[in-house]
């Protein structure tokens, strides 16, 4: 540690001569990189000795090896801390002599980019995805008390193989420490449209997803290693499950509200293969997160949920490599080196083959025991793996041929958004019809009729809302439709808490039956209504309308209803960029609703133009304006009436924050003992 | 229920499940896939005009016009070039920030009688020095740059008609 205090050795007696040392000169400490590199390597060291020890302490049953597991995770959280720490410094202090931070960041970037900018880059976003892997590996070593030591050993193992793997990865081909010289006088600067609030947040949370599920698999190798699935590993899998699920979900969600601001284009989702890179582990790890109820509460579809989370995991490696490769073609294609593409698809295959080639040999270990009838909460949730998965497999489908065509045949070919949405749709309408119903089912056997009885309200709702979609609003098919489902899944949510509750039948002690109900089942109830919500704002989209429309100062135009008046042009001065701002007033009846001010942003470290779209919302419908051009004193402006877009992403929220609260639920805390960990003290 | 009869359960429901799954991924497919084609291509195959595809190459120097309609809405039009051929492609709406002439671009759209291609879309790029991979396969194609001889000649040593020298306007 001699780095930091090695440039301050100047005597006490040349300080009078000297100026004050600023933060920002050649005298700041210059082997702050080399420390992160050294802590690198020396991570992918200890992810080494991590993947061996404790994996052959537990086949062996030697205490004082499994013991090496938790000290190892914490070792590997410091060292790794510690590289990211020394990254972030390069990118506060504008060390210019680290290529990366010459690529990425520019000196006059706001504080908070210079921040995001240590993960807004390829080589950046590999060192958090690492440094987030040992956050959960320390976090399975400290919290995992309730553990068998030998599972725990050998969940921390395979959590150092995923580790090695990626910090060889980081050290060959994506090293963030790499030098240049000689140091230019500053950054190209960070892409503009990546300098924005929701995006410096958005890759961690979506890797804290990711990485979740890492965590997920290293549970079902343990358990494959093991030879052993119990209602306990269920139980133990599950907070994992659900938190990765939470994360992916907001991210996921901030992604797509990000799209729908900052690209200007007022799209929400494009069926962008970097989207679907996100997507694939959501609906996989949705899957897993409903299966392992099963295995908790039922002890069956063992063999099932251990393949999910092989699963989930391998779609977060095939989005990390369709995102790092640029193999696809995307609008956020940011990477385009074929090395790192190829060493990633190595990394795949080594994983997801392993792990296989693992579940193919010790998965028949795992007996199956519980059995239940087809019409029961588990047959339902056998459901909605089975069209979870279909949805994925045909995501997955969509998202990879133009890679397969490609190759084979040499056809250039792209799939776009009308072929996902024919091709999904017949798999999510049954999927969002069979959830309130799922919901109400008991356990082992039910009774169908006896749980639609309990949810004629719901139905009849969804008609109603339906009809007036149709008849009242004139909506087209799709966008009825749509709406007719989300108000069964809300209603339908609703009327699954009354019933928990016997709001109808006792109104009297509904209350108390309220507060005593578990929070898993609060949560459930509020995750299901959210995605009527969301589906009831993708509903709205489907019926927005707009205009482009070339404007002279004092002109207006009509669009839904709205008169859109552009007032005139002005010069705006930000941080790093010049921008024209026009101002939009819009009215109704006269009335003044809003003024919208879009931009047109240059950014003058690297000339770069971007739209700056302005939305107004008052919860029910989006009014949103962009600039388009300006053509002498007249703008042309893209004007967007979009009713329902907010609930898209507040119902993506809301399914997070569902998440959220079954995963504060007692139940999940509270490790009940194993048969195996009542015996051994941990 | 017996462990045999449960295993066959198990399977008949993942083999719907796929099944299904491939059936729709199948028929989503035919109607679906989006070919590229370079303006060779175009003039080569002359693919029917009900079905969209993408046309890419480069946006020919000096051959971008701009318009406003009757009622105020804008269009453009402009040629894309793969060097031996060029298409004019006409677009209702405003064209991308990183829109440039002489720089690689990839339009949607469909092939009209009269031999034109009408965009829908006009792809955006995050970055104005990026040259979309099946551009440079196109151009590659086309027999007018060999990657090995390294980056892709200047835009205006493209153009079938080259008025501008400079092959940057507009920016």
């Amino acid at each position: 540690m001699e780095g930091p205090g090695e440039p301050v050795g100047s005597p006490a007696g040349v300080q009078g001569a000297e100026p004050p040392v600023s933060p920002q000169s050649p005298e700041h400490p210059r082997m702050i990189p080399e420390l992160g590199h050294f802590a690198l390597a020396l991570a992918c060291v200890l992810a080494v000795v991590q993947s061996v020890l404790p994996v052959v302490g537990a086949e062996r049953r030697d205490a004082r090896l499994m013991g090496t597991a938790g000290p190892l995770a914490f070792g590997q959280l410091v060292a790794i801390g510690t590289a990211f720490g020394c990254l972030a410094w390069a990118y506060l202090v504008n060390d210019t002599t680290v290529s990366n931070v010459v690529a990425n960041s520019h000196s006059a970037k706001p504080l908070i980019y210079k921040l995001s900018g240590t993960w807004g880059n390829h080589e950046g976003s590999m060192v958090l995805w690492v440094l987030i892997l040992s956050v959960c590996g320390a976090a399975v070593a400290a919290f995992g008390r309730g553990l068998p030591t030998a599972l725990k050993a050998r969940v921390i193992g395979v959590l150092g193989w995923v580790a090695v793997g990626f910090l060889l990865f980081i050290l060959f081909t994506s090293n963030p420490f790499t030098r240049i010289w000689p140091p230019p006088m500053d950054g190209r600067g960070l892409n503009p449209v990546l300098q924005d609030p929701g995006l410096a947040m958005h890759p961690p949370t979506l890797y804290f997803g990711y990485v979740g599920y890492a965590v997920t698999f290293a549970f079902a190798l343990a358990a494959l290693l093991e030879g052993r699935v119990d209602a306990a590993w269920g139980r133990w899998v599950r907070p994992w499950a659900l938190g990765a699920w939470c994360f992916l979900t907001v991210g996921i969600t901030m992604g797509s509200w990000w799209a729908y601001y900052e690209l200007g284009w007022g799209g929400y989702w494009f069926w962008d293969p970097v989207e679907n890179a996100s997507l694939l582990p959501w609906l996989a790890g949705t899957a897993l997160l409903h299966s392992a109820i099963v295995v908790e509460k039922r002890d069956t579809l063992k063999v099932w949920s251990v393949l999910l989370a092989i699963l989930a995991f391998a779609m977060s490696l095939l989005g990390t490599f369709l995102v790092r490769s640029g193999v696809l073609n995307s609008v956020h294609a940011f990477a385009n080196d074929p090395s790192r593409g190829i060493f990633i698809l190595a990394l795949l295959m080594v994983y997801v083959a392993g792990a296989f080639a693992l579940f193919a040999w010790r998965a028949p270990r795992l007996s199956p025991t519980g059995i239940f009838a087809p019409i029961s909460r588990e047959g339902a949730l056998v459901l909605n793996n089975l069209l979870l998965c279909s949805i994925a497999a045909v995501v997955l489908a969509g998202t990879l041929w133009p890679m397969f065509a490609d190759i084979l045949t040499g056809a250039k070919i792209s799939v776009g958004p009308p072929f996902f949405n024919t091709a999904t749709a017949p798999l999510a309408i049954p999927l969002v019809i069979a959830m309130p119903i799922g919901a109400m089912l008991p356990w082992k056997r039910a009774d169908l009729w006896a749980a639609l009885q309990r949810l004629w309200w719901a139905a009849v709702a969804a008609l109603v809302i339906g009809f007036l979609a149709l008849v009242v609003a004139g909506y087209p098919v799709w966008p009825v439709l749509g709406m007719t489902l989300a108000a069964w899944l809300v209603v339908g949510a609703a009327a699954d808490i009354a019933d928990r509750t016997g709001l109808f039948r006792r109104p009297a002690q509904a209350w108390r039956r309220a507060i005593a109900l578990p929070r898993a089942a609060w949560g459930a109830a509020i995750a299901h209504g959210a995605v009527g919500i969301s589906i009831a704002g993708v509903a709205g989209m489907g019926v927005a309308t707009d205009t482009l429309v070339q404007l002279e100062p004092g002109q207006s135009t009509r669009l839904a209803g709205y008169e859109w008046r552009m007032d005139g042009l002005s010069d705006v001065t930000g941080a790093n960029y010049r921008a024209r701002r026009v101002t939009v007033t819009v009215l109704q009846d006269g009335k003044v609703i809003a003024v919208l001010t879009p931009e047109r942003r240059t950014f003058i470290v690297d000339n770069q133009t971007t739209a700056e779209a302005a939305i107004h919302t008052n919860a029910l419908r989006d009014l949103y304006a962009v600039l388009g051009e300006e053509r002498g004193t007249a703008a042309v402006l893209r004007l967007h009436h979009n009713p329902f877009a907010p609930w898209i992403w507040f119902g993506g929220l809301a399914m997070a924050f569902g998440g959220m609260l079954s995963l504060s639920d007692r139940r999940m805390r509270v490790a009940a003992p194993a048969p195996k960990a009542a015996t051994v003290p941990a | 229920m017996t462990r045999k009869k449960r295993r066959l359960m198990i399977l008949l429901l993942a083999g719907l499940g796929l099944g299904t799954a491939t059936a729709l991924t199948l028929t989503a497919f035919q109607d679906n896939l989006v070919f590229f084609l370079s303006p060779s291509d175009v003039l080569a195959q002359r693919p029917p005009g009900e079905r969209a595809f993408r046309l890419g190459g480069l946006v020919e120097a000096g051959s971008v016009e701009r318009h406003t309609g009757a009622d105020g809405r804008p269009s453009a039009t402009f040629r894309v070039t793969d060097g031996p051929s060029a298409i004019t492609v006409t677009y209702s709406g405003v064209l991308p920030d990183l829109f440039r002439e002489g720089q690689g671009v990839v339009t949607l759209g469909k092939l009209q009688p009269d031999g034109s291609f009408r965009a829908s879309e006009v792809l955006a790029r995050h970055d104005e020095t990026y040259m979309p991979p099946e551009v440079a396969d196109a151009l590659r194609r086309a027999g007018h740059w060999n990657p090995a001889q390294g980056a892709a000649p200047p835009a205006a040593s493209w153009n079938t008609a080259p008025r501008q020298p400079e092959g940057r306007s507009g920016g």
